[in-house]
């Protein structure tokens, strides 16, 4: 399968060796998060995470619902403060306002919601995005062509769209942003067969590229496939382990039982 | 900068050229609210000392502002439901798009679009108030710097109220008691247009768009901590 | 609301003393389950000093006014009123300018009381001008510059406090209420003067509440009136702050606890399922 980003040559955003400050980390940690917490509307969705990305891994995120991950993509594209603990994403530390508006130009989220304009037309999203992201214009046509959004889908309002249709849509706009950091929540939601194997050749691509990838996903058997490496959460952060005698608060009443730690 | 809130401003008219929710909508709704207004006031009695006009068509400077000033709320509270769908303003928050860029680019668009229903309502206001317009150039000039104040406004207010479950709400309570001036100076005005009694028609629009620029720098100064981590 | 001394041992009960608790509210409260304290001791007695003869004073030693006889009584509470209102709100001001600066708790919660002790005076100050103007003017209301721009001051601090009380996280919250506290301040400069502009060259300044002649004996006890007003406000004041101080540190340990159950959080839907797999 032959990688478009060749035929463009186009490099990726921030490897060019100018952007110095992007490259503050000496070694290949590309996020680190230490004790994080992070708030939802004074909801404690991340209550002291501790995780490490490293350049070019590819992270299964996975987790019970409301464990957290999405908040935890949200906090690694800077969108979100920190409220306690201390993180890193590329050299840019997360409890500093200034380095967090530098982290979202260089990472990506693909978020459950799909970030375009109904009213407009699948071209004209790219097209805004692509401005709004200050990325060339040239790259929309073949980008659009690779994920199957030309023909009859490109004028096509975005409300017309299946949620598959919508979903490839709002990768194309990661597409051809090409962060550094991919962050994708749930990519392979609502995409056909297909389509759920064109996500895992653009990761790989993209890692191939230089870039790293943490997604969530609760495909298990694709998401192992495609993945170097898989992080458990639980309750807003890493899963631990049951240890007899650990007092648990919870909303029902429950016996402690007393297994072994896997 | 400036590209950045074109490209927003593009964007938002493109929208609604294919939604057509203000022209659809919210010009109806004014169209309605003058009507309402001449039913509720009694056409019967005539100012004294004025030409023989009647009392509908003495206040209508100030009912046709007020019309305008109600339909804005829906107009501002659109221009945000925008970016409120489909997490599109996270999206511009990573494309790293300067908030003052946001901020006078969906009050632009807001601007562009009241300026037409200001024109549409303001004839249809003219027929049934049955105004004349003496002297065109004021009006002009009065309904652009009104139009800049509202939109400009509006916006900072609805950066102030996002993503609140009461933010339709609390708008009109925050930007109401703020249009008070730019009511009243703007129908001043208007009068000065319409009737020419007094003479100082051109200071009322002088003082609007002093107060034209003033919101736009409030608002362009405050957008960026208004949407940090919201 | 339980006290806030048992909440805090309770947490520290329970969390074996891991969790931090912020210890200067401890000392801040000390023995008292209360708001108060000498200071608001000492200040609640000065003005109940400075009450007393203020009633007595206003109501009988000073005479009937002469243009506008008994009603002018009224001043003694509108006036004050009017001082009180204006510092509250510029009180209001200065801590949004100083948030924004510092970004401390204090000034936060500073802002919103001296706008909420602002509101109910000027609240007052409107209830208290419409009646005065009954007698005076011969109606509730007039269309004077000054009672209208103050109405519309009352309905923008109004606001001010609901978009305090936004469903909102709590930092982004704030923020907004401080950039709307010093734009309030602004547009209110800007109605005040906006009105006046248009009434002066209709009407000319309408009655005037401060035309009225004070000396003497009203003098006397309109001084009395202000100490009172300016004390009772800043009483009000003081205990609406740590009243919000209070709710603040509740909220923290809110959030402790929330911190809390999060982490202990289980796999509810898997762990039954394997329950009901075993059985």
């Amino acid at each position: 399968m032959q990688s478009f980003w060749h035929a463009l040559e186009i490099p990726l955003i921030g490897v060019a060796p100018e952007n110095k400050e992007d490259l503050n980390s000496s070694d290949d940690l590309v996020i680190e998060l230490n004790d994080a917490v992070a708030l939802l509307d004074n909801f404690p969705a991340l209550s002291g995470m501790g995780f490490q990305l490293r350049l070019g891994e590819i992270v299964h995120l996975k987790g019970p619902n409301g464990a957290g991950k999405s908040t935890l993509l949200s906090l690694c594209a800077g969108l979100l403060p920190i409220h306690s603990g201390s993180g890193m994403v590329l050299g840019n530390d997360l409890t500093n306002q200034t380095d967090r508006r530098r982290i979202r130009r260089l990472t990506g989220l693909l978020s459950h919601e799909s970030s375009l304009y109904d009213e407009l037309s699948v071209y004209a999203n790219i097209k805004f995005w692509c401005s709004a992201n200050k990325v060339d214009h040239e790259v929309i046509d073949p980008v659009m062509d690779r994920l199957g959004l030309s023909g009859r889908l490109r004028n096509l309002k975005v409300s017309a769209l299946s949620s598959g249709q919508r979903r490839r849509t709002s990768l194309a706009v990661i597409v051809c942003r090409r962060p550094r950091i991919w962050l994708l929540d749930e990519p392979y939601s609502g995409l056909d067969d297909a389509g759920q194997k064109l996500v895992d050749v653009l990761v790989t691509n993209a890692v191939s590229f230089g870039a790293t990838v943490m997604f969530t996903s609760h495909d298990s058997k694709r998401a192992q496939d495609l993945a170097t490496r898989t992080v458990e959460m639980q309750g807003g952060r890493l899963k631990r382990t049951p240890v007899v005698h650990e007092p648990i608060i919870s909303k029902s009443t429950r016996p402690i039982r007393s297994e072994e730690s896997a | 900068m400036i590209r950045d809130a074109l490209l927003i401003a593009r964007k938002d008219l493109r929208i609604e050229l294919s939604s057509k929710i203000i022209f659809g909508q919210v010009l109806p709704f004014s169209l309605l609210v003058l009507i309402l207004f001449g039913l509720a006031i009694s056409s019967d009695f005539v100012v004294a000392g004025s030409e023989n006009r009647t009392v509908l068509e003495q206040v209508a400077p100030g009912l046709f502002w007020l019309s305008i000033v109600f339909s804005s709320l829906f107009a501002i509270t659109r221009s945000f439901s925008l970016e409120d769908k489909n997490g599109n303003l996270d999206a511009l928050r990573m494309a790293g798009i300067d908030p003052a860029s946001i901020f006078l680019g969906k009050a632009l668009a807001i601007t562009i679009l009241m300026a037409f229903l200001e024109i549409v309502v303001g004839a249809l206001a003219a027929v049934i108030y049955r105004s004349s317009i003496l002297d065109i150039e004021i009006l002009a000039a009065t309904l652009a710097a009104a139009t800049f104040c509202i939109s400009m406004a509006g916006t900072l207010y609805a950066g102030v109220t996002a993503g609140s479950k009461s933010k339709d709400t609390l708008l009109p309570l925050l930007l109401l008691p703020t249009m008070a001036p730019v009511l009243l100076i703007a129908t001043r005005s208007t009068e000065a247009a319409l009737f020419v009694e007094d003479q100082t028609g051109w200071g009322w629009t002088i003082l609007l768009t002093v107060l034209a620029f003033l919101y736009t720098g409030m608002g362009m100064l405050t957008f960026g901590s208004l949407m940090e981590e919201s | 609301m339980t006290d806030l001394k048992s909440i805090v041992s309770d947490v520290d009960n329970i969390s074996g003393g891991v969790l931090s608790v912020d210890h200067r509210s401890q000392e801040f409260f000390g023995e008292n389950q209360t708001t108060g304290s000498k200071v608001t001791k000492v200040i609640g007695f000065l003005a109940f000093l400075a009450l007393v003869p203020f009633i007595f004073f206003a109501l009988f030693v000073a005479g009937p006014h002469t243009e506008q006889g008994e009603a002018a009584r009224l001043l003694f509470i509108h006036l004050p009123a009017v001082a009180v209102t204006y510092l509250s709100f510029f009180g209001t001001l200065v801590s949004s300018i100083m948030y924004l600066k510092n970004r401390t708790k204090f000034w936060d919660l500073l802002g919103g009381a001296t706008a909420e002790v602002g509101v109910i005076f000027c609240a007052l100050l409107l209830f208290s001008g419409s009646i005065w103007g009954k007698p005076t003017w011969g109606t509730y209301w007039q269309w004077d510059p000054r009672l209208t721009s103050t109405a519309v001051l009352f309905v923008m601090f109004v606001g001010y406090l609901a978009v305090r009380k936004m469903d909102i996280a709590q930092e982004a919250r704030s923020r907004r209420a401080a950039v709307l506290g010093i734009i309030s301040f602004l547009n209110v400069i800007i109605v005040h003067y906006s009105i006046d502009w248009w009434r002066g060259l209709h009407q000319g300044r309408t009655f005037d509440s401060t035309e009225v002649k004070i000396e003497g004996w009203y003098l006397f006890s309109l001084a009395l009136g202000m100490s009172f007003f300016l004390l009772i406000g800043t009483f009000m004041v003081i205990h609406k702050f740590r009243i919000l101080w209070l709710e603040h540190q509740l909220a923290d340990l809110d959030l402790q606890f929330a911190l809390m159950e999060r982490r202990s959080e289980v796999n509810d839907l898997q762990d039954s399922i394997e329950l009901g797999d075993k059985t």
